[in-house]
């Protein structure tokens, strides 16, 4: 009963990723004829070749490999910067009584709101003036400043039980000792999911990389991506396309993969 | 909210705030703050003709009428993704939850398709309900549907909600995992042997306790509802037929990013800023009221 | 601090004699790393990629080049840079792939902003009235020929196409490089069918076509694409008619919009109406009505010339190119139609020798040889009266029949005020306006006329707003 619906609920939610694995594994006419085809086809091989192939001309001689590890890069800052720093403040925040403790949650908060493309213009200037353009850290450090994972930890660490703090008092545990020791083992699942959440999202980036790169040798793959897709008035070639999205999704998927050991073991940790 | 024990420290709360509000001040206050005087500008796309104009901006705004019907569309919008993205995690989770077998064979589908690159997100979603050529239509003809989201607006905000809510299932379904994950199991199994079921165990023991979990969605959800979907909008149905699909951060990018509107774009990003820190504030007030943290 | 990005590339500076040691461009990245208390090992990655980066500089001057073209023409476009920098060794063109059209504009916009802009940028034609507002932003081609001794003879280049990107007093301001016309496509094959023989050149033929086709079994006449440039922008020139007042924007910003003729009204509302009678379907903005055409449910399609790469993959039947239809109750004779597409923006801030390769890339551009290969290539028109004579010389049209309608379009007649082009400011946003109401024509909530009228007020008032910024 429980499989029943949830198989029902995978089929309708991952059908796009199907779409995806389908399109890739047909010639370029093949997806534009109706019917579309629900079975894969044969030209995997043929469109991963034609993928290294023509994606190294497509945006001048940059090959998968050096778009998917600016990718890599890309998305372990953002998703390891993004951790620590929230760490430190949603602690800060929750277990300290200091002045402007509310005033600099809701000052981190407010960065929820209003996504990077709605300020784009200043938010480029500064990176400018910081002389930020095409680096990694122009790529990553004003999208490190948001308030999703301050916010998540904030929840995570108020629903710990405050007998732990007290029993680190007693053992005479200092702050930072309390934070380390006890804090981050509790909240491994916290970190998990937003370490899979983050990278996905820093991996995903496009906008910004576009806007503050011109060096090719800083181009991603979800530039790459685009620029098969931007064919102005061309006909963008669809297998190769879904090609290269299929295999831009398997380090996203990687690191869910390697995230589902977390989850487990945060689970027997507290099982204890 | 504090801890009722915590610590006291007349630096350290500081240092840990530090590198957050420092990011926060240089990349989004200062440039959240160019933004809020470029709307009181009109300016063109190069900056050469600079002029304050006071409000004009807002209600060159606020006198077109049809600015109203896209704050209640986005409200419509907004509520729609939030709560069915929500409701349908929140029930995969709690089955997922359940069971043993295969359980990070469905983790993983489940999470995939968050991994789906936006840009191509959008283009699948085309794919799929294109009138002539998509699979998805195709289906809805043999029942008689003739799906056509180019000419009907109530499909294309059925697509548009869909397609913003599909984004979002995966991520509350990792979250909600991990909550329940963390719950002890014996908390359950004493349930079960009290003789519970399985939906009042969800209800009574599972529900409060990812609460601070579904409090801490509500509120991204929200957000994410209000200002992260103008992407998915604008490849799928660039607002249309007629306004169909405009939602507030969309009429905010294309004015802005696309149409080069700077002065109009800042007024309306101001405009939806305060709306949603409003909405932020009463959730909150209210509703976090109900999130017991204690247990 | 060294601030290496001043001009944009640091290579320039190398270039141009000024050199400052890489190192020292690796240690403001370092300063500011340190500063943001960050990890170092990412920092030595991103200083090996700079100066790896770094080492292909070579001694030409480098010429940066933002464009929009991805996939195919992207690597077209690769290739016009290498074999330019492989014909001589001053200059050295460094093309940029920005993202679509929108993307790569607001990224110019914002690079100048922060002074980072580049040489060349590609905008597309609805940009021009916002490009040629920032006089201190832009750097005028024909100026520009002139300050640097390079020799020009605007009498080459077709008129049709570089009318809409000339001041009143006929100075060219931006290098047309990719652009099409509207064509109308028709489906070879279905009107054998049909027994129709020559595809129409009139509305009411259309409307006839239409009735034959759809008594043939297709399931419609005929859909059209971009329904602003074609049903108002292009409708309007080919009648002569003006879409707006000052020359269609060419004489000034207080120009207001004047479509919302009784003549257009009756085109428009007629087209809706055959919608009951499965002449005409609509299939959405942009393109995206391709697919009607290239499955074979509309026999007729009046989008782009340049979709012969899309047509020649997906359509699985012979296809044709004509003319666009005349409204035989406005006009006689058709006037012109108009271009789209994009066109080469110089922009200020660069050293003068820097501009001197400028010009003689733009030169090159405009040469017989290129034209005519870009031409074939892409389908989109050749912008000089010599392309269009050497790839005719060559057989092209001979292998390609009515690949030569789009360049017999444009070039009709001598453009009149009326027919030059249009210069809107905020014309992006009025092109959406004019797609929200034609859509609600289609769909029966308002007659035509209320929705042109309409289209020019919500469009007036963009207008004002736009001569109130600039």
């Amino acid at each position: 009963m429980s499989h029943l619906i949830i198989i029902v609920g995978l089929l309708v939610i991952a059908f796009p990723v199907w779409i995806t694995i389908v399109a890739a594994t047909h010639d370029s006419v093949r997806v534009t004829q109706v019917p579309f085809p629900l079975l894969p086809g044969d030209q995997f091989f043929i469109n991963l070749k034609a993928m290294f192939s023509s994606r190294e001309e497509a945006i001048g001689g940059i090959p998968v490999g050096m778009m998917m590890l600016n990718s890599l890069v890309m998305a372990l800052m953002i998703a390891t910067g993004k951790i620590c720093i929230s760490l430190l403040s949603a602690f800060a925040i929750v277990y300290f009584k200091f002045r402007f403790r509310m005033f600099f949650f809701w000052m981190i908060f407010v960065t929820l709101m209003l996504p990077v493309e709605v300020r784009i213009l200043p938010t480029f200037e500064v990176v400018a003036d910081l002389g930020m353009l095409n680096t990694y850290w122009g790529l990553t450090i004003p999208l490190i400043a948001s308030a999703t994972a301050t916010f998540m930890f904030r929840q995570t660490f108020l629903s710990i039980p405050d007998e732990l703090l007290e029993a680190a008092r007693i053992d005479g545990a200092g702050p930072m000792r309390f934070f380390f020791d006890i804090l981050l083992p509790i909240s491994r699942t916290s970190i998990a999911a937003l370490f899979v959440i983050l990278f996905i999202f820093g991996w995903n980036q496009y906008l910004w990389p576009l806007l503050i790169t011109t060096e090719k040798s800083m181009y991603t793959i979800v530039m790459g991506i685009k620029s098969l897709l931007e064919t102005a008035d061309g006909e963008p070639a669809w297998h190769i396309i879904m090609m290269t999205a299929l295999m831009a999704m398997l380090p996203p998927v990687i690191v869910v993969l390697c995230m589902q050991n977390l989850f487990v073991k945060g689970l027997t940790e507290t099982e204890k | 909210m504090l801890k009722r024990v915590h610590f006291r420290s007349s630096w350290l709360p500081y240092a840990l705030v530090a590198p957050q509000i420092l990011v926060t001040l240089v990349f989004f206050m200062w440039p959240a703050g160019q933004s809020i005087y470029q709307s009181f500008l009109i300016e063109d796309a190069f900056g050469f003709s600079t002029e304050f104009v006071w409000f004009e901006n807002y209600t060159y705004l606020l006198t077109d009428s049809l600015y109203f019907d896209t704050v209640f569309r986005t409200l419509f919008f907004s509520f729609s993704v939030a709560f069915l993205s929500l409701s349908i995690a929140l029930l995969l989770a709690g089955f997922v939850d359940r069971i043993i077998r295969g359980a990070m064979f469905y983790r993983t589908m489940l999470i995939w398709p968050y991994a789906v690159a936006p840009v191509i997100a959008g283009a699948l979603w085309v794919f799929m309900f294109d009138p002539t050529l998509g699979i998805l239509t195709a289906m809805l003809d043999s029942f008689g549907w003739h799906w056509n989201h180019r000419l009907n607006g109530g499909e294309a905000m059925a697509l548009v909600i869909i397609a913003a809510t599909w984004k979002q299932i995966s991520y509350n379904f990792l979250f909600l995992v991990a909550a329940m994950q963390a719950i002890p199991k014996s908390l359950i199994e004493a349930a079960a042997l009290d003789g519970a079921g399985p939906l009042r165990r969800f209800r009574t023991i599972i529900f409060p306790l990812i609460m601070p979990t579904g409090f801490f969605l509500l509120v991204v959800n929200v957000v994410y509802a209000f200002f992260e979907t103008f992407g998915i909008i604008h490849v799928v149905t660039g607002g249309g037929p007629a306004k169909a699909t405009e939602i507030l951060v969309y009429k905010a990018y294309s004015d802005g990013f696309i149409g080069l509107d700077l002065g109009g774009s800042a007024a309306q990003s101001t405009i939806l800023m305060i709306g949603v820190v409003l909405l932020t504030v009463i959730q909150f007030r209210y509703v976090e009221r109900q999130v017991d943290y204690s247990s | 601090m060294v601030n290496c990005d001043d001009i944009g590339q640091r290579r320039i500076f190398k270039t141009q004699g000024i050199s400052y040691p890489e190192e020292k461009c690796g240690e403001t990245v370092i300063n500011i790393q340190t500063l943001l208390q960050l990890s170092r090992r990412f920092c030595v990655l991103a200083i090996a990629l700079t100066v790896s980066a770094a080492l292909y500089a070579s001694d030409p001057v480098e010429i940066s080049w933002w464009h929009a073209m991805g996939a195919e023409n992207g690597e077209r476009v690769e290739k016009l840079a290498a074999d330019f920098n492989a014909s001589q060794n001053n200059y050295r063109v460094v093309p940029s792939f920005k993202g679509n059209y929108t993307d790569t504009m607001t990224g110019a916009v914002a690079a100048f902003r922060a002074r980072k802009q580049p040489h060349i940028v590609q905008v597309f034609e609805v940009g021009t009235a916002t490009m040629m507002a920032a006089k201190g932003a832009i750097y005028p081609v024909e100026q520009l020929m002139a300050d640097s001794d390079v020799v020009f003879d605007k009498s080459i280049y077709l008129p049709g196409v570089i009318s809409y990107y000339q001041t009143p007093k006929g100075n060219l301001l931006s290098m047309p490089f990719n652009s099409s016309t509207p064509v109308l496509w028709y489906n070879r094959e279905a009107f054998a069918k049909a027994g129709i023989k020559q595809p129409p050149s009139t509305w009411q033929e259309m409307f006839n076509v239409s009735e034959k086709l759809v008594a043939s079994g297709m399931k419609c006449g005929f859909s059209f694409g971009w329904q602003s440039w074609v049903m108002i922008e292009n409708f309007s020139t080919w009648h002569d008619q003006s879409i707006g007042t000052q020359q269609n924007g060419f004489a000034g910003f207080d120009t207001e919009l004047s479509f919302n003729t009784p003549e257009l009204k009756r085109r428009i509302q007629s087209i809706a109406d055959s919608q009951s009678s499965g002449h005409f379907a609509y299939g959405g903005r942009e393109d995206d009505s391709l697919p009607l055409f290239s499955s074979g449910e509309c026999g007729m399609w009046m989008s782009s010339s340049a979709n012969t790469a899309a047509l020649s993959s997906q359509a699985k039947f012979a296809y044709g190119q004509s003319m666009l239809p005349l409204d035989t109750s406005i006009a006689t004779e058709p006037q012109n139609s108009i271009i789209g597409g994009a066109t080469l923006w110089v922009l200020q801030g660069h050293s003068k020798q820097s501009y001197r390769g400028v010009a003689e890339f733009l030169t090159y551009l405009s040469g017989a040889e290129v034209q005519a290969w870009w031409h074939q290539e892409t389908g989109y028109v050749p912008i000089t009266i010599a392309a269009a004579e050497l790839s005719r010389e060559q057989g092209f049209y001979q292998r390609n029949p009515d690949y030569d309608v789009a360049v017999k379009q444009l070039n009709l007649n001598t453009p009149t005020e009326n027919s030059k082009g249009l210069r809107f400011g905020n014309f992006v946003q009025i092109r959406t306006i004019i797609n929200e109401e034609l859509e609600s024509v289609w769909a029966g909530t308002k007659t035509a006329s209320s929705a042109l009228d309409d289209a020019v007020s919500r469009g007036n008032r963009l207008l004002r707003r736009f001569e109130r910024a600039n």
